[in-house]
């Protein structure tokens, strides 16, 4: 259980893999989602590219249920900041208004 | 407000009091909760966002150096130095609580690599190696990044739920009863203003009769 993974497209996992984090490339969104339901148990922490992240966001709810696994969406160079407005929308959902950006 | 469907007695006028007591005590309670889930939510979040710049930064330079790399040794030799094994990076899992919320607790295993590189230094120009100990140092703040923003999407779905939980007290459970044993006091308080008016009319009849 205590084991990291990383599921991307592009070769910035490679990088991840030499760091000793399981690597499983995928280059779209459905290769993504067959392998995250199959190894999803497997791991406590999944890195996944931004890109695929922002494709997958219905699917990826359901993992929001229990504490693991932590699933991050990483920025892979290409992505814009997906994961950014994602945290505006958890602040949304939370507190009605979105505490982080609205003061620039 | 829709009143609930309840013979007027004084057995449901006591047992309504007691419900909404206790809907009330509940109300206040939760709440509470929400208050400060509220506060540690918004501590937690703005620590989310400093981590997430941080390391979007970081993790944008580590590719930086590896597209480098990947531009100067030839990507098939890359793919090919990056596919061996390397000794696992591990990590400590535990299950922390705040409010109530099971949240993550992550750590990075503090431990020596061996094998920093699992490939030949032939093979690749320094910039590859540069690339991953980028990595291995930024592994950390990754984890605890991950940790920080599991945390908060459940804790903000933990803050909705809490939310409609007063609200569905506050707006209606608690008017609902109030209502209730408005209408059920009435009731019986009419009752006995009949009783009493029956009694009177027969105390007069009696009366009348006797003369």
């Amino acid at each position: 259980m205590s084991k990291m993974a990383v599921i991307g497209g592009g070769e910035g996992i490679l990088v991840f893999k030499a760091a000793g984090v399981d690597a499983y490339p995928a280059e779209n969104e459905k290769a993504a989602r067959d392998i995250l339901r199959a190894v999803a148990k497997d791991y406590a922490v999944i890195f996944l590219s931004e890109e695929l992240a922002e494709k997958l966001a219905d699917f990826l709810k359901r993992f929001n249920e229990s504490p693991y696994p932590a699933i991050l969406a990483i920025p892979s160079g290409e992505g814009g900041g997906y994961g950014m407005e994602e945290l505006k929308r958890a602040s949304e959902k939370a507190l009605g208004v979105d505490i982080l950006f609205n003061n620039k | 407000m829709a009143r609930l469907n309840v013979n007027p007695t004084r057995m449901e006028l006591k047992k309504l009091k007691a419900r909404l007591k206790t809907a009330v005590r509940g109300h206040k309670l939760l709440k509470d909760k929400s208050d400060e889930m509220i506060r540690r939510f918004s501590v937690i979040i703005r620590k989310d966002k400093a981590l997430r710049e941080e390391v979007e930064a970081s993790m944008s330079d580590m590719l930086k150096q590896f597209s480098a790399a990947r531009a100067l040794t030839g990507e098939e030799v890359v793919e090919q130095a990056f596919s061996m094994p390397a000794s696992p990076m591990e990590i400590d899992c535990a299950v922390g609580n705040i409010m109530g919320v099971e949240v993550p607790e992550i750590s990075v295993k503090q431990q020596k690599r061996e094998i920093k590189f699992p490939y030949s230094f032939a093979a690749l120009t320094s910039e590859a190696d540069a690339s991953v100990d980028m990595l291995v140092k930024l592994m950390p703040k990754l984890v605890e990044l991950a940790e920080t923003e599991k945390t908060v999407r459940l804790l903000a779905d933990e803050i909705e739920r809490n939310k409609r939980r007063v609200n569905a007290l506050e707006y209606v459970m608690i008017p609902q009863l109030e209502e209730t044993i408005k209408y059920i006091s009435i009731k019986l308080d009419e009752n006995e203003r009949g009783a009493q008016t029956r009694l009177m009319k027969v105390k007069d009849m009696l009366a009348k009769e006797a003369e």
